[in-house]
């Protein structure tokens, strides 16, 4: 193998994964990781870690790999990252670590992403667990959501000693990489309940089943639970619609609400006792990340599935690998192309969704060509269910019952970038709930930056 | 884990129990719901909160057993538990948020049909306990269905009615409610809260009457904290998410027809999921649904 072409991921047939929720990725073996690890040039001013949002001393941990010592690569992993095999899957290195790799000028970047996920995924084999504090703090702080941000942030303070408790609404934490991320791309018992096994290993609490501002507010927490800090990582919000015609027939579902089933209440097994419609022909209206995994997971329930996405190929927001995997599946393909209104049959069923074919014009404010519609280029693609994935606006449950926190003009709530900092003393937050929908990784980024806030809020109060 | 304290059967498949969750019974106002789940592959049940106990930290749920999951729940006894109960959920009534001396003034109807009569009872505790009184009519197919009668008598003036007249005025809620109107009860506020298809008629009877009414909605829900979408409603024109933007909506706007609907959507599977539940390894097929 000369230096400029990364060593190949093994990955089940596109085929045979097409009918089956089992990781689409087959990650490294000890050989192909140890000889991957080989073309890290362990640059003195090393870019890729400038590109990891929380800071992983990348080119450390490669030369573990090189040396065989995989306990040693996980610790220093582990320093600054809590979720490991979670973001040696789903994080897209591709704009981040592996983006500035210097191997990535002439040629491929070091696999980084798949480094990452064989030190995790073999230290778990391994049970080598993260370090924890040594000493405790005394001090309370409640972590809200167990997603991403808030596992990170909660994973932080627990190291630096805190005493950390997470409150989670769902009945199972994890948050999105329980609820909305699928099984095929991140397994749930082999990967993500191993992934808060070892961050409640570090000594942090979990109390599922409290939404916080209905079950507790945060005032409550703060001035009668005795938390003198609190972190805001609840997560992304409401999803939305697109107030066409027809979309309160039956077989129209939010990717929110499809995923969900799926992933949460295992319904892509046929044993699970909640339900899921298996369409037979389905349109998953948007591009993103999400609408891939949702796109997928109707595949593999057995549907034709076709993305429908008002701009082109190039303008996909969803990752490259995403998308790519989605197409070699079978999943179909529309672009340039907007729904304009939902058909049903006089049961109120799904029968079908008028189109229109689109155009792009000029940049809008995001930098991206908007879409305009060509007029009298309606067409109808039937089918019997259609999955909207059009993004989510922010929850107001906590920001509309906790006194003193500002929202801005999309009701996000606001927090400084640096540390997390919100409106109101105490308070951090960071995620989803602050920026919109994101990443993982982003999220996980400012669980990092919030943590720090926190510690530095409690060491001088 | 949840600890069920009590467990009776009030009527054919209609369950009571009360159940240890400290946060839900600190926090809940009438009106507001729970999610249950029965165990650790339990479907996340959305429930009314029938009545609470503070000190106790308990809450108590009214069910009604008619899918594989909810039959499961009815075969649960005190010193079970329940793998998990969160809530409260939703927006309290609105008759928590106005003014005592505002509610003194009006003459009040609730309208409870089945098992539809368990989150009515809390309201009509917590406006006597405000004391204001209040009128309710329960509605139910049979005598034997008519549930908690000695409870709301000690709140309210109680009217039951039974489909087939084996108990109180005969007939359905509509028509007792125009007769109590006609006997001079001049309502100006109504809640009715029961199956969609009795909501839907009472609302069309109160439209009529000129008396504004309250609905609760109970459709299908997962996650109920608004993530999914799956409880959409159109409300006056408008989609309205049941789990936090209600579920209590100005019954004349709500749009019954799609709302009763969208309630057929997994009937199939579960009943399907049910017939396995019931016939467990003797399950062959035969429900139309299996190969």
């Amino acid at each position: 193998m000369d230096g400029f072409v990364r060593v190949p991921v093994r990955e089940q047939d596109a085929k045979v994964r097409a009918t089956n929720f089992q990781e689409v990725c087959l990650g490294y073996n000890k050989e192909e990781a140890e000889s991957e690890a080989q073309r890290c040039l362990n640059c003195k001013n090393p870019k890729c870690v400038q590109g990891c949002p929380v800071s992983i001393d990348i080119p450390a941990f490669i030369q573990q790999v090189k040396e065989g010592d995989v306990e040693g690569a996980y610790q220093t992993i582990s320093k600054s990252s809590a979720l490991p095999a979670v973001c040696g899957r789903v994080c897209p290195q591709e704009s981040q670590c592996e983006g500035q790799c210097v191997r990535g000028i002439k040629g491929d970047a070091v696999s980084i992403g798949k480094l990452e996920r064989y030190v995790a995924d073999t230290a778990r084999e391994l049970g080598i667990k993260p370090e924890g504090a040594k000493e405790k703090k005394g001090k309370k702080v409640a972590i809200i959501g167990s997603g991403p941000s808030g596992l990170t942030c909660a994973g932080d303070l627990a190291k630096m000693g805190y005493d950390v408790t997470i409150f989670e609404a769902l009945h199972e934490a994890g948050g999105v990489l329980v609820y909305g991320i699928p099984e095929f791309r991140l397994p749930k018992d082999a990967v993500v309940k191993k992934e808060i096994e070892n961050v409640k290993s570090l000594g942090v609490k979990l109390e599922t089943d409290v939404v916080i501002g209905k079950s507790v507010t945060i005032d409550e927490l703060m001035e009668k639970e005795g938390f003198e800090a609190v972190f805001i990582g609840s997560g992304a919000g409401l999803p939305r619609f697109m107030n066409i015609p027809g979309e309160q027939a039956m077989g129209v579902f939010s990717a929110n609400e499809f995923l969900t089933r799926s992933n949460l209440m295992k319904a892509f097994d046929e044993n699970s006792r909640t339900p899921i419609m298996r369409p037979k022909k389905c349109v998953v209206v948007g591009g993103g990340n999400v609408a891939m995994d949702a796109a997928r997971t109707a595949l593999r329930l057995g549907s034709e599935v076709h993305v429908v996405y008002r701009r082109g190929e190039e303008e996909l927001p969803a990752r490259k690998e995403e998308v790519g995997h989605a197409k070699e599946e079978g999943i179909i393909f529309d672009l340039l192309t907007n729904p304009v209104e939902i058909h049903a049959d006089e049961n109120g069923w799904v029968t079908g969704i008028t189109c229109i074919r689109m155009e792009l014009g000029e940049p809008d404010e995001s930098g991206r060509r908007s879409p305009v519609e060509v007029p009298g280029s309606e067409f109808e693609i039937e089918c019997d269910a259609v999955i909207m994935s059009l993004g989510t606006s922010p929850n107001p449950l906590i920001s509309s019952t906790t006194d003193g926190l500002e929202v801005n003009r999309r009701k996000c709530i606001v927090a400084q970038e640096e540390n997390g900092q919100t409106s109101k003393p105490g308070v951090f937050a960071g995620g989803d709930a602050v920026t919109g929908a994101a990443t993982v990784i982003l999220a996980m980024g400012a669980g990092k930056a919030a943590a720090k806030g926190i510690d530095e809020y409690l060491s001088n109060k | 884990m949840f600890k069920i304290l009590e467990a009776n059967e009030l009527a054919t498949n209609i369950f009571q129990m009360i159940v240890e969750a400290p946060r839900v019974a600190q926090a809940c106002l009438p009106g507001q719901f729970l999610i249950i789940r029965v165990d650790e592959e339990g479907e996340r049940i959305p429930l009314t909160i029938c009545d609470y106990d503070r000190e106790k930290g308990t809450v108590e749920i009214v069910v009604q057993a008619i899918g594989a999951e909810t039959f499961k729940l009815g075969k649960l006894k005190a010193g079970d538990s329940l793998a998990d109960v969160v809530g409260p959920l939703g927006k309290p009534s609105d008759l928590c948020e106005e003014s005592i001396d505002e509610l003194k003034k009006k003459k009040i109807v609730f309208i409870a049909g089945g098992v539809g009569t368990a989150p009515v009872y809390p309201q009509a505790k917590w406006l006597k306990e405000q004391g204001v009184d209040c009128d309710v009519i329960i509605g139910a197919k049979t005598k034997d269905l008519v549930i908690l009668e000695d409870r709301f008598k000690k709140v309210c003036n109680l009217h039951i009615t039974t489909d087939d007249g084996s108990y109180g005025r005969s007939g359905m809620v509509t028509k007792a409610l125009q007769d109590l109107w006609d006997e001079g009860n001049k309502y100006d506020h109504c809640v009715a809260i029961g199956p969609m298809i009795m909501m839907k008629f009472v609302c069309k009877l109160t439209q009529e009457l000129g008396i504004p009414t309250i609905v609760s909605m109970n459709p299908i829900m997962v996650d109920g904290t608004g993530m999914c979408g799956a409880c959409r409603l159109t409300v006056g024109g408008e989609v309205k998410f049941a789990c936090v933007d209600g579920p209590e909506f100005d019954g004349h706007k709500v749009d019954f027809d799609q709302a009763m609907n969208r309630m057929k959507l997994y009937k199939t599977e579960e009943g399907r999921l049910m017939l396995k539940a019931q016939e467990g390894d003797t399950h062959h097929g035969g429900c139309g649904n299996c190969n």
